[in-house]
């Protein structure tokens, strides 16, 4: 078990969690990690996807049946201090009565492994996640982002045979969130290590995964590359939970497509439907010389900087949401026309 | 200006209700170093009755000490355990059990003793002992211990620093070694503080279950009140004074709200 | 985890035996002698039906209602002001209120005595005034006077913490609303204290109740409930009624705290 030694492949049997209260937390749960990769399991609060999580590491038990397979070994009854995973924690969990390098040495320590050889090892990960300097601060002298560097170096310096990571940046602010993903992401690219990582940011999933296995109810909604999930959703909860979604309710016949707000030509169109789906990318206030088929009038206009998003009423039960890169203002009442590209029409 | 006004008052207030709780204990000091205090401090200062007590009542002091470090060390053995599992785990059984470990508190010392009297007064060897007296002690001062550990124990993330733990390959004991026990030092120090100053003046129980070979500190106090001169008492006092102030202080330290640290969060 | 059910039980284990043998058991046992003196379980209702036994009640009562009310009083008007007031002298101020913190009531007594004995302060400085020589130490009165300078510590150190948590912003959104002082104090100070005041009123009166060594100090002869019980079971050798009347109290003082705990929605420490 090296940075550089085989990866873990990982896979879960019939995996489901009954909390004691009753609650389901997840319904039976088979899945495949490849060696390697970096699975994203993303969902509202609640959806299962922290107690997913958790099975793996060996934090809790799955309800009578389920298995967790290391490298095709089953490793259900072993407790997480026996399954050399390594786990990144959503508030951190470093010990207070430590320093930085005592965090990161603990686990070494644990394994009786040679002082000068636990030195050399935190002086390693100290200076791969540069904080070298922070060594023998104590913990409650760091700042957020500090402790997460911590948290990651402590994870990764007893050589896991996979990361674990539960909602690691959700703690932080924005700014330090969009440093420390490419960090992260850069991190796990050069170990090429096998990381599972958990979160309900889906700006952050698409970042990361390799693979996001969308969540919803203790349910897999969809597994599938960011991509995929971006641009083919499988059900209604993964296209609106992803991304911004625009709805419209009308007719479809014959290749036209009829709503409130105006008719809409979509030549590969499906045998029928009564509701189309697309994103905000994918419609755009149409130039006057344009003979666009949808009319609305603009209820809000909210200038970004680099583009205004409009909220278009179109006598739906949501406005569509637009976002316009034009030099122009909007104001509320505007009337507008809209174009839509037929390409990024969904029927789910 | 009306603020001003309420200020003094409530200054003034506050200072009365400080003098009341101080003075008595001056005037004691004072009459225990007092050649004669109905005569006044004219008569002179003098460590006659100091020695005096010393003499006739160090017995009560050793056994005193003695009797409260052995309550802490059953309290410690006891206690840091029973708030692990407290705080661990919130349950109806576990507040229930919280909720009984406090009826020796709860319950007027008089009437545990009377209990242990009836129950096990008649095991002689177990009767005349000062184990009697500790087994009282213990009952009283545990559920301190138990709070004072429990309450930093709920303060941390003891789920998930010990989780933390476990992910780096730490079994139970190394977790209870090197997370637990460091991470409750605060609360197991203030705990011990007030152990210690409790069994050392414990009198509800202990006037019951002491025997005249195994009498306490408080004991002898409650002696040399009611049947010595005042000068004696007061010097009795005196003592026990020089005994808990350390005690005291160490407990108005860790009573004191500490200041919370604050970190800015750093550009990075 | 199952194992892990198994070590927490491991680990209580040791408490729970020493608590079921040196708690639990003779307590149960305290209450079946306490049934079986020459009036049986009718021992229990003795302290409702026997006039002397209910009047030594209502003044073990009396005393711990007057405690309670008087140290919340006091502990809440110095607590709040020297948690709002930074000045300097503060802490010696705060050192001063709570030394007697873990005073036994043996010591307590003798306080009581220093100031309103035979000797005391207050008898001097009377007599220096009026020529009568005011000597209380030795009543329900010198008994009231020790029981608040036990607990004004302990109270002002809770009513203190508490203050601490009272966000500033509600008394300044009140102000900004146009409350006086009297109307803040009135609607934003007292209900952000009571579950403090609930949970340090509830000792006050569990320990005046209950406790003996104070009462032991100052006179024998002093009418409340802990006392009847040491004379019952020294002087008469009435253990039938020592047990039946200390298993009352000891049940009075559990509910009194039993109560506020779920009035004040947290729990209540007790103290001796």
């Amino acid at each position: 078990m090296t940075d550089s030694g085989k990866p873990l492949a990982i896979a879960l049997q019939g995996c489901a969690k009954t909390f004691p209260d009753g609650t389901k937390a997840l319904e039976p749960l088979d899945l495949a990690i490849h060696a390697g990769e970096t699975v994203v399991f993303l969902g509202p609060s609640g959806c299962g996807k922290t107690t997913t999580l958790r099975i793996i590491a060996g934090l809790e038990e799955p309800d009578a049946g389920g298995k967790v397979l290391f490298d095709g070994v089953d490793v259900t009854p072993l407790p997480i201090e026996q399954r050399n995973v390594g786990m990144v924690f959503q508030s951190y969990a470093l010990f207070p009565n430590m320093t930085v390098a005592g965090n990161v040495g603990y686990g070494l320590r644990i394994r009786r492994t040679p002082d000068a050889e636990i030195r050399a090892r935190v002086a390693e990960m100290l200076a791969m996640m540069q904080i070298t300097k922070l060594a023998d601060r104590r913990i409650d002298q760091l700042s957020g982002g500090q402790r997460q560097r911590v948290a990651l170096a402590r994870a990764i310096a007893v050589r896991p045979r996979a990361l674990l990571l539960d909602e690691p940046l959700t703690a932080l602010d924005a700014k330090l969130r969009d440093t420390l993903r490419l960090e992260i992401d850069s991190l796990l690219r050069s170990l090429g290590i096998t990381a599972i990582y958990v979160t309900h940011d889906q700006a952050e999933a698409m970042a990361l995964g390799d693979r996001i296995v969308v969540m919803e109810h203790g349910r897999v909604a969809q597994i599938g590359k960011p991509r995929e999930i971006y641009q083919r959703p499988a059900t209604r909860f993964v296209a609106e939970f992803i991304g911004t979604m625009n709805r419209l309710t009308g007719v479809l016949q014959g290749g036209v497509f009829t709503c409130k707000a105006g008719t809409l030509a979509w030549a590969e169109a499906p045998r029928q439907a009564t509701e189309i789906l697309f994103r905000p990318e994918d419609i755009r206030i149409a130039e006057s010389q344009e003979t666009a088929g949808l009319h609305g009038t603009v209820a809000a206009a909210f200038f970004l900087g680099d583009r205004t998003r409009l909220f278009v009423e179109v006598g739906e039960a949501r406005p569509l949401v637009v976002e316009s890169t034009a030099r122009r203002d909007f104001g509320h009442g505007d009337a507008v026309r809209l174009a839509i590209d037929p390409r990024g029409l969904l029927v789910l | 200006m009306k603020h001003r006004g309420l200020f003094l008052l409530q200054l003034g207030f506050t200072l009365l209700v400080s003098a009341f709780l101080i003075v008595p204990v001056v005037l004691s000091i004072l009459a225990g170093l007092t050649v004669n205090y109905f005569v006044g401090l004219e008569s002179g200062l003098t460590l006659r009755w100091v020695i005096e007590v010393w003499t006739g009542y160090r017995d009560t002091i050793f056994l005193s000490i003695g009797l409260s470090l052995a309550c802490l060390a059953v309290t410690l053995v006891l206690g840091i355990p029973t708030a692990y599992v407290l705080a661990k785990r919130q349950t109806a059984l576990t507040r229930a059990i919280e909720e009984l470990l406090v009826m020796p508190v709860a319950v007027p010392g008089l009437a545990t003793a009377l209990a242990l009297i009836v129950t096990y007064g008649g095991l002689a060897g177990f009767r005349t002992s000062w184990l009697f007296i500790l087994v009282g002690h213990v009952l009283f001062t545990l559920p301190f211990m138990v709070r004072s550990v429990l309450a930093v124990l709920s303060a941390i993330d003891l789920q998930t620093l010990e989780e933390g733990a476990a992910s780096l390959g730490a079994g139970f004991w190394a977790r209870f070694r090197d997370i637990v026990l460091p991470n409750c030092r605060a609360g197991i120090l203030a705990g011990s503080l007030m152990v210690v100053t409790l069994s050392m003046g414990e009198f509800n129980m202990t006037w019951l279950l002491h025997t005249p070979l195994t009498k306490t500190l408080p004991v002898g106090l409650a002696d040399a009140y009611a049947s010595l001169r005042l000068e004696i008492g007061s010097a009795y006092t005196l003592v026990f004074f020089l005994m808990i102030m350390p005690l005291l202080l160490g407990l108005q330290a860790f009573a004191k709200p500490r200041p919370t640290k604050f970190v800015a969060e750093e550009t990075e | 985890m199952r194992r892990d059910v198994r070590r927490l039980i491991l680990l209580l284990l040791p408490a729970g035996i020493f608590f079921a043998a040196f708690f639990l058991l003779p307590m149960a046992k305290l209450f079946a002698i306490g049934g079986s003196g020459k009036t049986g379980w009718a021992a229990y209702a003795a302290i409702l039906t026997d006039s002397s036994y209910f009047g030594s009640l209502l003044s073990t009562l009396g005393v711990a209602a007057a405690t309670t009310v008087a140290t919340l009083i006091i502990s809440g008007i110095s607590g709040v002001f020297l948690q709002r007031h930074k000045f300097p002298g503060n802490g010696a101020l705060v050192a001063m209120l709570t030394f007697p913190l873990a005073f036994p009531g043996v010591v307590i007594g003798f306080m009581v005595i220093m100031l309103a004995g035979r000797q005391g302060l207050i008898g001097q400085v009377t007599q220096a005034l009026t020529g009568d020589k005011l000597v209380f130490a030795y009543s329900l009165a010198g008994l009231f006077m020790g029981y608040v300078y036990f607990s004004i510590p302990r109270t002002i150190l809770t009513v203190m913490a508490a203050a601490e948590k009272l966000d500033p912003k509600l008394e300044e959104a009140a102000r900004s609303l146009g409350a006086s002082p009297w109307r803040v104090v009135l609607d934003v100070i007292i209900p952000g204290l009571k579950p403090a005041f609930i949970s340090a009123g509830a000792i006050c009166f569990a320990t005046a109740v209950g406790a003996f060594g104070t009462a032991f100090t100052l006179a024998a002869k002093i009418n409340v409930l802990p006392m009847v019980i040491y004379t019952q079971f020294t002087l008469s050798a009435n253990i039938a009624m020592a047990a039946a009347l200390s298993f009352v109290l000891g049940a009075v003082t559990w509910i009194v705290l039993a109560l506020a705990r779920t009035a004040a929605g947290s729990t209540v420490a007790a103290a001796g």
